[in-house]
């Protein structure tokens, strides 16, 4: 069993322990083979993310009449998430079955069979579909000749995985369960028992079905809005071999030297991961100019010291300098991942901070990367352009942190950024990102309804809505779209569905120039109030109070504001024309 | 291995998988004695009792042992055979 994965028997223990804590999310299962197994390990699953997952398990290989009929206990359970599971086994005898002239045709077949139930699931419900791709088995009818052959099975199953992606880029709500890749990663002996198969219809092993179950759970937490936005690095023996206050900076192994490809390659996925849009940070414990010079002058370095939204390299235990990071970015510790090669530094940050995930870095610094895979840290339920600039927007921040220092006046200083927004309707080009921060954001958020591109999409063509998109620059630098406001209309009242902020903007007066510009566009379009709603979860206790501060009255729960008494709030910014 | 002792690794396995530890197992055991004994259970066990012993059950001997006797004696004569 691979230490990054539960056993299933720890996950059948979990099913006796208290879940009433975490919030409940309903799916339901539906599979061609025996699933019960799985059903047990996603709910045990469900207790290590933290989710009370309240599942309906279809009757076996019933996947076709849970979908048509719609009076099935599919629809009726009304889950918001639809698990599917078809076998590679299974498709191996469908694909047998299909007579000679119809295999080359059999994946077009079988995606449009999944296209529809899609389709009529989507119809009927709102909720997100997650399908299981499938593992590849070579039925070796032809050996590798199968590679030359269009209707033969290896071509056929790679061509329903790769259209499986491209089918889930146009469906919003579709996900796919990387099946294939878990098979690959893990090999066949282990994730098939032919046992198991042949005795009970089970076409997971054991081990194999908790791999799988932890999978499903990490698509479902990032959809969620649980997922890692930072990787805090150490730098001796974690990001270089060596130690550069003793070796120097010729003697660390990086590149051609000793082991240095293994750090090279860290590397090298650290600054993807940059790219994609999380956030670098350096924890380590060095004197700052040395550690900055390996990254300025080594020739093989592959990080800058301009990846990194924070350096922090000196003496002080590393716990602090972590919490300063934290501060500093103004995200969560659960955010954030901490790798360093020294146990004893993992067990005194875990010790302080427990939410920071640290994985147990290999003894072997070649198997750091390998095992770091493994562990699919950074999944993701959405990506926009705007996310490779992440760890860019934070070293301006920090810039205006030690600016920041400079005034002793907070107004002047305010001024002094000169800020300018964008403020307008939510359109084709700002949708995707909207969503992204219903998905995303959870401190400065009145009531946390997360939102997909596609709701968006209708939410923005209804007459029923009005909605807001702002943007933040100064003269540091763009910030991009910080924050949105969807009101819903309801007679002469504006009711706030969604006031989300983006922490990056705090203390920028922007809450107030959003406050203006709601009021404006209510009494543009003739209403007289606007009503607010503050639905508290464990992690939006900063805007507890935000609708009282802004002077809005409470009734029954809800807060009014009488646009006719409103006075303009002070604000910093200006609006773009 | 001594028959006696493998039973006593099989009653550790058997705590295990049931969560329980005050289970007692003996030669005479069959599914009726124990508690949530299911069919799912049973593949629990024989998959845990394959890994412990480092051993393969066929497809045959898994739905074919009639008390934990059985199923220890196949245990004890896979591990002497190799």
């Amino acid at each position: 069993m691979p230490a990054s994965v539960k056993s299933f028997n720890e996950l059948k223990r979990n099913l006796k322990k208290d879940f009433t804590a975490f919030p409940q999310k309903k799916l339901a299962v539906l599979g061609d083979t025996a699933t019960q197994f799985l059903v047990k390990a996603l709910r045990g699953y469900g207790y290590e993310a933290e989710l009370n997952l309240d599942i309906y398990e279809a009757e076996y290989n019933q996947i076709d009449h849970e979908i048509i009929d719609s009076t099935s206990e599919l629809y009726t359970s009304n889950p918001e998430y639809v698990i599917i599971f078809q076998s590679t086994q299974k498709l191996l005898n469908n694909y047998f079955e299909t007579a000679h002239a119809g295999k080359n045709k059999f994946a077009e077949e079988r995606l449009s069979q999944i296209r529809n139930f899609i389709a009529t699931i989507n119809e009927r419900m709102k909720c997100k579909v997650i399908f299981f791709n499938f593992g590849e088995i070579n039925d070796n009818i032809f050996g590798n000749f199968s590679n030359k052959l269009d209707f033969s099975f290896s071509y056929q199953v790679r061509k329903i995985n790769l259209e499986l992606m491209d089918m889930c880029r146009e469906t919003k709500n579709l996900y796919i369960n990387d099946v294939c890749t878990l098979q690959n990663m893990y090999g066949i002996d282990f994730a098939f028992d032919p046992k198991l198969y042949v005795t009970s219809d089970l076409t997971l092993s054991l081990d194999f079905t908790a791999v799988v179950a932890k999978s499903v759970v990490d698509i479902i937490q990032s959809l969620v809005g649980k997922s890692k936005k930072c990787l805090i690095l150490d730098l001796d023996n974690t990001l270089w071999g060596g130690i550069i206050g003793d070796d120097g900076i010729e003697g660390i192994q990086i590149g051609e030297l000793g082991i240095g490809k293994a750090f090279t390659e860290l590397q090298l996925w650290a600054k993807q991961l940059k790219e994609r849009g999380i956030i670098l940070a350096v924890s380590s414990k060095n004197d700052s100019e040395v550690a900055k010079n390996a990254f300025d002058n080594h020739p093989d370095m592959v990080l800058s010291y301009e990846d990194f939204a924070v350096f922090n390299a000196n003496w002080d235990n590393k716990a602090d300098n972590i919490k300063q990071i934290q501060q500093i970015l103004n995200i969560g510790f659960d955010s954030m991942v901490f790798l360093d090669d020294n146990p004893f530094e993992r067990n005194m940050v875990r010790s302080f901070l427990p939410e920071v995930t640290i994985p147990e870095l290999p003894e072997d610094p070649a198997e750091y990367l390998t095992y770091l895979r493994s562990l699919n840290l950074f999944e993701t339920s959405s990506y926009s352009e705007e996310d490779s600039e992440r760890t860019e927007l934070y070293r301006q921040e920090y810039q205006r942190t030690v600016v920041k220092q400079a005034f002793v006046n907070e107004d002047e200083y305010l001024t002094s950024l000169e800020m300018v927004s964008e403020c307008k309707p939510f359109d084709s080009f700002t949708i995707p990102r909207v969503a992204q921060l219903t998905q995303r954001s959870n401190q400065f958020n009145l009531r946390t309804i997360r939102y997909t591109e596609d709701d968006m999409h209708k939410i923005s063509s209804s007459d029923d809505y009005l909605t807001l998109s702002f943007t933040l620059e100064d003269k540091f630098g763009h910030y991009g779209l910080i924050s949105l406001i969807i009101l819903k209309k309801q007679g002469e009242v504006l009711f706030v569905d969604t006031w989300i902020m983006s922490c990056r903007v705090l203390k920028r007066t922007m809450e107030n120039f959003v406050l203006n510009n709601i009021v404006e566009a209510a009494t543009a379009n003739g209403f007289k109030k606007i009503i607010g709603e503050f639905i508290q979860t464990a992690k939006n206790k900063m805007v507890k109070d935000h609708y009282k501060d802004f002077g809005f009255t409470e009734s029954n729960g809800l807060w009014e504001l009488d646009i006719k008494a409103f006075e303009k709030r002070k604000s910093f910014i200006n609006k773009k024309q | 291995m001594e028959l006696a002792e493998v039973i006593k690794q099989v009653n550790d396995i058997f705590k295990d998988v049931f969560d329980d530890d005050s289970l007692v197992i003996n030669s005479e055991t069959t599914a009726k004695d124990v508690d949530d004994w299911d069919s799912l259970t049973h593949i629990q066990l024989v998959v845990a009792i394959e890994k412990h012993f480092k051993i393969r059950f066929t497809s045959t001997e898994i739905h074919g042992f009639a008390n934990v006797g059985q199923m220890c004696e196949a245990i004890s004569n896979k591990i002497n055979k190799s």
